[in-house]
């Protein structure tokens, strides 16, 4: 399987000013991505970001109102899908309900005119273990090997690139981890390049090396999983990827590396390199820290904080237990729902709602955002997915 | 008590088996009266047993010439009006055009008429047009009317279908006939063979646009409508008795296919 | 590696109107899909109403043949010589119409609620009379009908008959030949018409909306009346539709069950066209008919609210 299924370099996905209009709706604004030979690239984003649109233009499923489609050095923009090397996986499979799982599987080959296609159909049924299924009819299996199903049926004509379209969508939570980490074997081992399409950030994160965030129809931000999570870029990234903290600021100074802000009375430290805004004295700007990047220290042992984090004062709202961490909401001047998450390993017992409460962070956390931008972007969708 | 509950309880069972008794109670008596043995040129009285029109289906002049003319212009009628009638329905389903509210009036209307007046303007342009009554016009008529049920059918099943079924198909190498051959006339094709049926049924029974449009042509309706008039051979309810088994072996055939297959796959 | 550049404008303006990807072609495609079909129909179907309307406003014969004089007195003629038959029509379709409805209900609920396993079997009984020739089946109504068979004497010893000759829908000892077998027939032959729209609206009901019915304190009738009659609603306008609409326009059962009494306007038509050979007149009735159907029908599903109903 490993060395056969190993496509000769297919070259990067280079999608050049592409676009998308229905009418007067936009459904993806010119676009510039390339998509590197071999890597698994998650397009991340709320349901009508234009994610699916994307995929669905490599694809040649739909065709663009501008720009070009480019697999390796081959223009295909002007292709129909039928004669793209690409294949895709469907959001719900689309497996055809009048051919057994064997003839699923050998549907591509067939119309390519390969005559013997057992040993491989079989091949590729083995390999995501539906070899006793082979004759059965798709409505007869459960959702998770109708999506292997549909995984063999595009593999087994070793495309250049996989397309998956919110591939786990239909699968229940616990199913959907165990398809992720097969997913991803199967990407390590044949070497093609995926393109998976979700609404879920988990889903992006756990599998893909490089992240797209869109929304509205642009890519917000691109970047490995980790950097995506540590450097947003846009209120959008900050709040749809996890959760983040955003208090509005008034640049004060400079100090050496990093730029002193001043939030409702509150003076913090933010790294000059980590602002992705030009910090002038005098400028707004939005400060920004992870839930659990943050320490919650009861208001009478406000001494034994180290010196040099950034503070904030504050009142517990409201506090959940969920196991591995009890999760805060606390009311500040500056930030009305500030959020912490603390581990649960020496919990005091006076951090209840109503106490007063100091929150401290190291100041390398810190990140700093446009103020112009909309402090809420992205929260409702990453609540939503 | 115990009994006016039960009845109460099971009205609407004895109400819905009291009306298909009189569903079925012409069958019956056609079924009956194709063993009786006249006296006189009608049969609506019984006489004695007999399996005389049994053993001589055609022995009456005419009959058997009519049912397969019949035959014939329903066969064709329904090659016609399902080749039309699905094309339109892909149409309407699959593409956006101009007019499609006008072309949607014009397939419901033909069905929203009474057939009176369907085939009274039809032979008014038969008529202008100086065309031959006969064959050819009958066929049109019952392709023109058939035409909109066979479409109501496949639309039907054609909307049901997930057109992600045929760009996988394209996704799979598949060329648009390919597609089509493969994949969407499969899929669409119990919706196609239900409007088939219908359109064949319709037009095999079809009396009154017929009787306008036929000229001196007799389809076996028409027979039927002048043995009334003349005289009602037996062989008239022999063919209505074997029509109506033969009908119900074929349905029942096909549903037990239909569930053996089920059974075998799972 | 990857690049990103957000949304530059492209330098050139984008010309992509002249040189469209092939694929385009597809364009006209439901255009060739529709033409055979809606030809055969406007050529068919529309064109001979246009015909016809123009037929009905013409005078002359048959031998010196007839021209286009905007002769509307045809109309007021054909309606004042034949209102009965109009009348008649409407009264018999819609007759024959709530019977249907009545004796077409229980059935399709009982195939769609509480048939089980029998379900299959007892549409294809619904359904398989359609494949004997209707003219057969409406024939042997003159055997169940006929003077002094069992259906007439059962009728005549409950006293039944006086009460429907007292209200003209029979005459004396016989129905054959009377309103009341007209009625009888034209039920017959367009119940199928109705059950079968009943039965997909009332199968398409969620049987859990019955339970939480019940769950919210309604007795059985009130189920019916509050949650299961307004949801078939559907299934009833199309099947009073599909009844009513041929009903009226029959003349097959007035002419082999009822006598010169109980003609229908189709019964006029179709001697008008096919013995009388008055064109004119003849057209002018048909178009009459059409027009009071057409009328009636858009009143009838405004009032029920119910526009969607192919």
């Amino acid at each position: 399987m490993t060395n056969t299924t190993k496509t000769q370099p297919g070259g990067d996905v280079r999608l050049a000013g592409i676009s998308k209009t229905y009418g007067s709706f936009t459904a993806v604004h010119p676009l510039d991505l390339t998509i590197p030979q071999g890597s698994f690239f998650a397009l991340l984003g709320a349901s009508g970001c234009g994610k699916t649109t994307t995929l669905r233009m490599i694809a040649g499923l739909e065709e663009p109102s501008g720009g070009t489609v480019h697999l390796g050095d081959q223009d295909v923009t002007a292709l129909p899908p039928y004669k793209r090397p690409v294949n895709t996986v469907f959001q719900s499979y689309a497996l055809f309900p009048h051919l057994d799982i064997f003839e699923n599987v050998a549907f591509g080959l067939r119309r390519r005119g390969i005559k013997s296609v057992k040993k491989q159909v079989e091949e590729m049924l083995d390999l995501v273990q539906l070899g006793e299924q082979a004759r059965k009819k798709p409505h007869q299996l459960s959702g998770g090997q109708q999506q292997r199903v549909a995984v063999a049926r595009a593999l087994i004509n070793h495309p250049k690139v996989l397309l998956l379209d919110e591939p786990l969508g239909a699968l229940d939570l616990k199913l959907r981890r165990q398809m992720q980490l097969e997913l991803k074997r199967i990407q390590t081992e044949v070497g093609i390049t995926f393109v998976h399409v979700t609404h879920d950030q988990e889903e992006a994160m756990t599998m893909a090396d490089r992240v797209a965030v869109m929304n509205a129809g642009r890519v917000e931000q691109l970047g490995a999983p980790a950097d995506l999570y540590e450097n947003p870029q846009t209120t959008f990234v900050a709040n749809f990827l996890g959760t983040s903290n955003l208090i509005q600021a008034e640049v004060d100074s400079r100090s050496g590396d990093d730029v002193v802000v001043r939030a409702a009375g509150d003076k913090l430290l933010l790294p000059a390199s980590r602002c992705a805004v030009p910090a002038q004295a005098g400028g707004k700007v939005l400060v920004g820290v992870r839930p659990e990047k943050v320490g919650l220290t009861h208001a009478d042992e406000a001494g034994s904080i180290p010196e040099g984090r950034n503070r904030i004062t504050g009142r517990i709202g409201n506090s959940s237990f969920i196991g591995v961490s009890t999760q805060y909401v606390v009311d500040c001047a500056a930030c009305p729902d500030f959020e912490v998450y603390a581990q649960n390993i020496d919990r005091d017992a006076r951090l209840v709602p109503g106490a007063d409460v100091v929150l401290h962070w190291n100041p390398a956390h810190t990140f700093g955002l446009d103020a112009a931008q909309d402090i809420d972007a992205g929260v409702a969708e990453g609540e939503a997915a | 008590m115990a009994f006016v509950n039960w009845f109460k309880r099971n009205l609407v069972v004895i109400a819905g088996l009291l009306t298909l008794a009189y569903l079925l109670l012409p069958n019956v008596i056609v079924t009956v009266f194709s063993f009786n043995k006249p006296n006189g040129r009608f049969n609506y009285e019984w006489q004695k047993f007999s399996t005389d029109a049994w053993k001589d289906p055609c022995g009456v002049a005419g009959l058997c010439g009519s049912l397969s003319l019949s035959l014939q212009i329903a066969l064709w009628a329904t090659l016609g009006a399902t080749a039309l009638g699905t094309a339109i329905a892909f149409a309407l389903v699959r593409y956006r055009f101009r007019a499609r509210g006008a072309i949607n009036s014009l397939i419901f209307l033909p069905m929203a008429m009474p057939e009176v007046v369907m085939a009274a303007s039809l032979l008014t342009l038969f008529l202008n047009m100086g065309a031959q009554l006969g064959f050819w016009t009958i066929l049109i008529a019952h392709i023109m009317f058939c035409l909109s049920f066979v479409v109501t059918a496949v639309k039907a099943r054609v909307m049901s279908m997930d057109p992600k079924l045929e760009q996988a198909a394209q996704d799979l190498y598949a060329g648009p006939f390919q597609t089509f051959v493969r994949v969407t006339l499969p899929i669409a094709a119990p919706g196609i063979a239900a409007g088939a049926l219908l359109a064949f049924a319709l037009s095999f029974d079809d009396f009154i646009i017929t009787n306008f449009n036929a000229g001196s042509t007799v389809t076996f309706p028409m027979f039927v409508w002048g043995s009334a008039q003349r005289g009602t051979p037996v062989q008239i309810n022999v063919v209505g008795t074997a029509m109506f088994v033969i009908a119900v072996l074929f349905v029942l055939a096909s549903m037990a296919i239909g569930n053996r297959r089920n059974r075998r796959k799972a | 590696m990857s690049t990103l550049t957000e949304a530059p404008p492209p330098l050139t303006p984008p010309a992509p109107e002249t040189k469209k990807p092939p694929r385009k072609r597809g364009r006209w495609t439901p255009y060739w899909l529709l033409l055979p079909g809606i030809l055969w129909l406007v050529v068919f179907f529309a064109a001979p109403m246009i015909y016809q309307a123009s037929t009905s406003v013409q005078t002359g014969s048959l031998e010196e043949g007839y021209k286009v004089t905007w002769h509307f007195a045809t109309y007021w003629d054909a309606l004042s010589e034949y209102w009965p038959q109009f009348l008649r029509s409407v009264a018999y379709a819609a007759s024959a119409t709530v019977l249907c409805l009545v004796l077409g209900y229980p059935l399709a609920y009982l195939i769609a609620f509480r048939a089980g396993r029998w379900r299959n079997l007892i549409m294809i009984l619904v359904i398989a009379p359609f494949f004997t020739s209707f003219l057969i089946r409406t024939l042997a109504w003159k055997t169940i009908l006929a003077d002094g068979g069992p259906v007439v004497g059962a009728l005549n010893t409950l006293h039944v008959l006086d009460v429907t000759s007292w209200l003209g829908w029979t005459a004396g000892d016989r129905v054959l030949a009377t309103p009341l077998a007209v009625v009888c027939g034209l039920t017959y032959n367009f119940l199928p018409f109705m059950i079968l729209p009943l039965y997909t609206s009332l199968e398409r009901i969620d049987g859990r909306l019955h339970e939480a019915a019940r769950d919210l304190y309604a007795k059985p009738s009130t189920v019916f009346r509050k949650v299961t009659f307004p949801l078939s609603m559907p299934g009833v306008v199309s099947g009073t539709l599909l009844t009513f609409i041929p009903a009226t326009g029959d003349y097959v059962n007035a002419s082999l069950l009822g006598s010169a009494d109980t003609g229908m306007i189709g019964n006029v038509i179709q001697s008008q066209f096919l013995r009388v050979l008055d064109y004119p007149t003849a057209a002018a009735l048909s178009f009459i008919l059409m027009a009071a159907i057409l009328a009636m029908v858009t009143v009838y599903i405004r009032k029920s609210g119910t526009e969607d109903l192919v």
